[in-house]
């Protein structure tokens, strides 16, 4: 059954905050392969002006992934899961990713499309600090396969 | 605009090391029992691992490690990842499309696996220090 379109323009309740750690951010660099000393060393990163270590652009997703949860899991909007693929996704930074971060993903439904019978979600979220600045905005959009 | 073409090896070791880094623990990228089950030609490898390597080609480029403010991919074809040493590999090139008002760099990637490409209108907006 195709998703309803009304869907478009709800927003989802905002996600526990989630505080990001040095080791974290060093689990996923090296999972990466990426070295840059600004990732790893909280005086290089001091160098760069940053408060401390920086995350890759794309650390965003383990934000963003428990935003896009939200709309994955309404039953209401009754996505079927093992149909979804990852169609596309973007990252728009204002600010890169610190360790110390405290931050929280609130998703809303950008835009639901169907072609030949695959329903496409556009799910924004947007990844805000303790000061309720927008850091990141991330749009995944899912293609739920017909069947 | 001199961008020197990456080549990066994906293992079924990186699947699992991303999987963990990224929570992202979706059967398709380890089991090949599940991977066949839902229709796929092998394990394939986290969209998101190949967007990370080829974001790490940009920023290298760069030479800065927060320098890419807007980065967009489209995930055209997956990446199968054999369980062997060699694993895939992943080529990614990079020309300039234009400078913006403000002086940033917009490149246009390309990411290959055998000769296909694997991303579309893959796009990196790249602040130049």
């Amino acid at each position: 059954m195709p998703l309803d379109p009304s869907f478009v323009g709800h927003t989802y309740p905002p996600t526990e905050p989630y505080r990001v750690g040095h080791e974290k951010i060093r689990e996923f660099v090296e999972a990466i392969g990426a070295d840059d000393p600004a990732y790893l060393d909280q005086q290089a990163a001091r160098k760069l002006g940053f408060p401390d270590v920086v995350a890759p652009p794309t650390f965003a997703i383990v934000l963003t992934n428990s935003g896009v949860r939200m709309l994955v899991e309404d039953p209401d909007l009754g996505l079927d899961f093992s149909r979804v693929v990852h169609g596309d996704q973007r990252f728009q930074h204002n600010r890169p990713i610190h360790a110390g971060d405290v931050l929280t993903c609130r998703s809303t439904i950008e835009q639901i499309t169907s072609r030949a019978g695959n329903d496409f979600v556009t799910a924004r979220t947007e990844v805000t600090d303790e000061d309720g600045e927008v850091v990141v905005t991330g749009w995944s959009k899912l293609v739920v396969r017909g069947e | 605009m001199d961008f020197p073409e990456r080549r990066f090896r994906i293992t079924r070791a990186d699947l699992v090391r991303y999987a963990g880094a990224s929570g992202d623990f979706n059967p398709i990228h380890w089991s090949d029992r599940f991977a066949a089950q839902v229709g796929l030609p092998g394990v394939i490898a986290h969209g998101l691992l190949t967007m990370a390597l080829v974001g790490r080609a940009v920023t290298e480029w760069a030479g800065h490690p927060a320098s890419m403010v807007d980065y967009h991919v489209r995930f055209t074809r997956p990446i199968v990842v054999p369980d062997t040493d060699q694993g895939a590999e992943l080529v990614v090139t990079a020309v300039l499309r234009n400078m913006t008002e403000n002086g940033d760099a917009v490149l246009d990637l390309t990411a290959t696996c055998d000769g296909e490409k694997v991303l579309a209108q893959a796009r990196a907006t790249v602040r130049l220090a």
